[in-house]
């Protein structure tokens, strides 16, 4: 039983998956889902940036009412380029493509995913799709909205509507891939002794973000296609000058993207779901519940579509049941919650800087939640319908969200897939200023669309200026919570503490080898004994029952 | 990864290589009948909203050379189960040649889809600028038979009169465009699944496929399958709206 501190005694294994060969062939022809991994890492971080510049400059026109940096129409190709790059192909494949991709082989003693070649053709379908997208911003930009809401995107707009719309099409197919993948690997690869209930939450989360990519992903795709063939071809499926349909589109349309938030915000509280009892020290409370309520917020998610589309012309009775609809989602979103909050009741929390991450995530998460049933209402959604109300709303789900669980992973497993600890005092600092920032930017905007200042509009009243400055501030703020975690992680690839193969400790499969893995993930199978999140029963832990937890980073 | 024979290096067995591969393809068929159920719901919605203007355009479908085509494709889905048969009962001679024939008929539907399609430019039925849904029966040629011109010119005119749609000719474009649109994705498919069978063919005529080890045949045949069912229901909505007149 070792109850000291993880000594500076680490050494990185001889052998691992980072210097298992060299040269940059090794990597774009690597079928090894944690180098596609870490492929996926540098380009959603890319595309974060792009969106990121996006945001900046909004932010930076916002600062006065008559808009202080760009004419109307650019504008417009901000708040559209800003979203196509942030929701398709920074949110989309965040979590999913890159810890999902590193540790659902891991978490469920498999040495790979099912098919490693598609999981590599599906990275280079992302990075064709994004070269589209990138041509259709250099050329001209974008400005339609991310919606693409027909005949603007299919016949009025003057932008570089058609690339755009391929590279979207096109990135959908990896999308639906990564999505085969995992649930084909989730069925078949699992270790001797891995059954269904000894999944991590992690892997639940991720089959049924899976589920939603395959069954909603092809829909978008198609319909997209529709719309660019309308474009291209000068066709009327949803013009209705030509006897098409405009609403059509939207339906099609939502019946992907309103569970496309569900592909970004189901992963991050898988995240949050292994960060939680690991610095709680307890057993995850009601682990089947946590399990079912992913498939079940994937099921209904399909069900609620047509709320983005109260005062487009549905019928009321259509309304009411989506409103419904709408509320139920909120039934298995709040077991997650209670069940995060029952985990860390009389557990043994240490403050580490994933377990600050997934604290901001769970109020954020709860503010946007709740925030999402003044939206569902019907009554009330026709004064705060397409307001900041709205902006707010999925910023609190998106960024508060997914955002928070993609960097509260990515500190929580930086050692695993590294190899190294990244500098305590310095992430649970970014934590901080992150959550801070996030709020100070995001919060007035409720404000504001409740007070009726409505999105995608350039300009706005003089009296909204206090609290769009305030915004803008926050922005500022936000960044520098995303520049430091960029800069400190990269320093410590190399010059980081040696982590330890699992210095938490936490109870998953994938702690029970090298940090960094080898190649084939573990040395021999793994056969698994042990129920989840047990940290009772876990003597090769090194945890006394009761005891305190020593810090994994010592004194620092 | 490495590989041992047909075993590749992230499975422990061949049964849970066959098991992930089977399971894959299924599901990405579940992913295609997302894919062609937005089109079908497209052209769902627009043919309740113009019956007419629909059943027009589909009268002007040539029947016998769908019919004949809906008949190719089924004959090569058997010979493609045929294939699969042969290579699961260990009949190394006869999977290649099922997958010719599989083939053979695959290019005999193409060709026969590509008459229709030059057929329907050569009446300015292709959507765009010069779409004229009048313009079979105001420019026939002499080979058309001219009662099958006067019926038509009466049946659009019928159309356009009684039924008070005047704007025939761009819901007829509609139509178009989803026939256009629906079969060109299915021929796409066919070509992708051409593809597929003539690389089995060479792998097949290496004899690989032995009873222990037909997955890729097995697949392949699934998704041979599946394009055909799409064309089994492409059929009777795109040729057979209003044939009852």
């Amino acid at each position: 039983m070792n109850q000291t501190p993880p000594s500076p005694g680490f050494h990185l294994p001889r052998d691992h998956y980072l210097n298992a060969n060299y040269g940059i062939k090794s990597w774009l022809l690597t079928t090894d889902h944690k180098r596609i991994a870490l492929l996926y890492l540098i380009s959603v971080t890319f595309f974060f940036f792009i969106g990121g510049i996006f945001a900046t400059m909004i932010r930076i026109h916002l600062l006065t009412p008559n808009g202080a940096l760009v004419t109307p129409e650019t504008y417009n190709k901000l708040f559209t380029m800003h979203g196509v790059a942030m929701i398709f192909f920074f949110l989309i494949p965040s979590i999913p493509a890159v810890l999902g991709n590193f540790l659902i082989p891991p978490m469920i003693g498999a040495k790979d995913l099912a098919f490693p070649k598609i999981n590599l053709l599906s990275w280079y379908i992302y990075i064709i799709g994004g070269c589209f997208v990138l041509y259709s911003f250099s050329t001209g930009g974008l400005d339609t909205g991310w919606t693409f809401y027909t005949p603007l995107s299919s016949i009025y707009s003057n932008s570089a509507v058609t690339p755009a719309v391929l590279g979207i099409f096109i990135n959908g197919f990896s999308s639906i891939l990564t999505g085969l993948n995992f649930i084909v690997t989730i069925h078949t690869m699992r270790a001797p002794g891995m059954t269904w209930f000894r999944l991590p939450l992690f892997a639940w989360a991720h089959y049924a973000t899976s589920l939603v990519m395959v069954l909603g992903t092809p829909v978008v795709a198609i319909t997209l296609l529709l719309a660019g063939l309308e474009r291209m071809f000068h066709l009327g499926f949803f013009n209705p000058a030509m006897g098409g349909d405009p609403i059509l589109f939207q339906h099609l349309f939502w019946f992907y993207s309103h569970p496309a938030v569900y592909i970004m915000i189901l992963p991050a509280m898988g995240v949050i779901s292994e960060i939680i009892p690991t610095f709680a020290r307890k057993p995850i409370f009601g682990y089947s519940f946590i399990a079912a309520s992913s498939i079940a917020i994937a099921v209904i998610g399909f069900f609620v579509w047509a709320h983005h589309m109260f005062v487009t012309g549905e019928s009321t009775y259509a309304a009411l049941a989506f409103s419904f609809l709408s509320y139920l989602v909120a039934i298995p979103s709040a077991v997650k919650v209670f069940n995060w909050t029952s985990t860390l009741y009389k557990g043994s929390i240490s403050w580490d800087a994933p377990m600050l991450y997934a604290l901001g995530f769970i109020g954020l998460f709860t503010i946007g939640g709740l925030t999402g049933l003044f939206l569902a209402c019907l009554g009330l959604d026709i004064h705060i319908h397409d307001t900041y109300f709205v902006i707010a709303h999925f910023h609190y789900i998106m960024v508060g969200g997914a955002v928070m669980g993609y960097v509260g992973g990515l500190h929580f497993w930086w050692p695993k897939i590294t190899g190294r600890l990244y500098p305590e005092a310095l992430s649970r600092f970014a934590a901080v200023i992150l959550f801070i920032g996030f709020n100070l930017t995001f919060f007035p905007q409720f404000i504001l669309g409740y007070l009726g200042m409505p999105r995608r509009y350039h300009s706005y009243p003089p009296e909204f200026q206090v609290l769009n400055v305030l915004s803008t501030a926050g922005a500022s703020i936000l960044a520098l919570g995303y520049l430091l975690p960029m800069c400190y992680l990269t320093w410590s690839m190399r010059y980081g503490k040696v982590a330890g193969p699992n210095p938490w400790p936490a109870t998953g499969l994938e702690w029970k080898t090298d940090s960094p893995p080898p190649t084939e993930n573990f040395h021999v199978t793994p056969v698994v004994d042990w129920e989840p999140y047990d940290f009772l029963n876990r003597p090769d832990l090194g945890l006394v029952a009761g005891a305190p937890l020593a810090p994994a980073h010592g004194d620092d | 990864m490495h590989r041992t024979g047909e075993l590749y290096g992230q499975f422990q067995t061949l049964e849970q290589q066959k098991e992930s591969s089977t399971l894959g393809m299924w599901i990405f068929l579940v992913t295609e009948v997302l894919f062609f159920g937005g089109m079908f719901l497209t052209y769902a919605i627009n043919r309740h909203e113009y019956f007419t203007a629909f059943g027009v355009g589909s009268n002007t479908l040539d029947i016998t050379l769908g019919t004949v085509n809906t008949i190719v494709l089924i004959m090569s889905s058997f010979t493609m189960a045929m294939a699969v048969w042969s290579a699961q009962t260990g009949k190394k001679k006869l999977v290649p040649l099922f997958l010719i024939l599989t083939l053979t008929l695959g290019c005999v539907f193409l060709g026969i889809k590509f008459v229709e399609y030059k057929q329907k430019f050569d009446h300015h039925l292709v959507p765009g600028r010069s779409f004229d849904v009048w313009y079979r029966v105001n420019h026939p040629t002499p080979a058309d038979d001219p009662k099958a011109i006067a019926l038509e010119r009466e049946e659009l005119e019928k159309a356009t009169v009684s039924t008070n749609d005047p704007d025939i000719n761009s819901h007829a474009q509609l139509y178009f465009s989803l026939y256009f649109a629906m079969t060109g994705l299915h021929a796409l498919h066919m070509i992708v699944g051409a593809g597929l069978i003539i690389w089995l063919i060479r792998v097949s005529l290496r004899g690989r496929f032995t009873p222990q080890y037909n997955t890729p045949v097995e697949i392949v045949g699934l998704y041979w399958h599946f394009v055909d069912i799409v064309w089994i229901y492409l059929f009777p909505l795109l040729y057979l709206i209003d044939r009852h007149r």
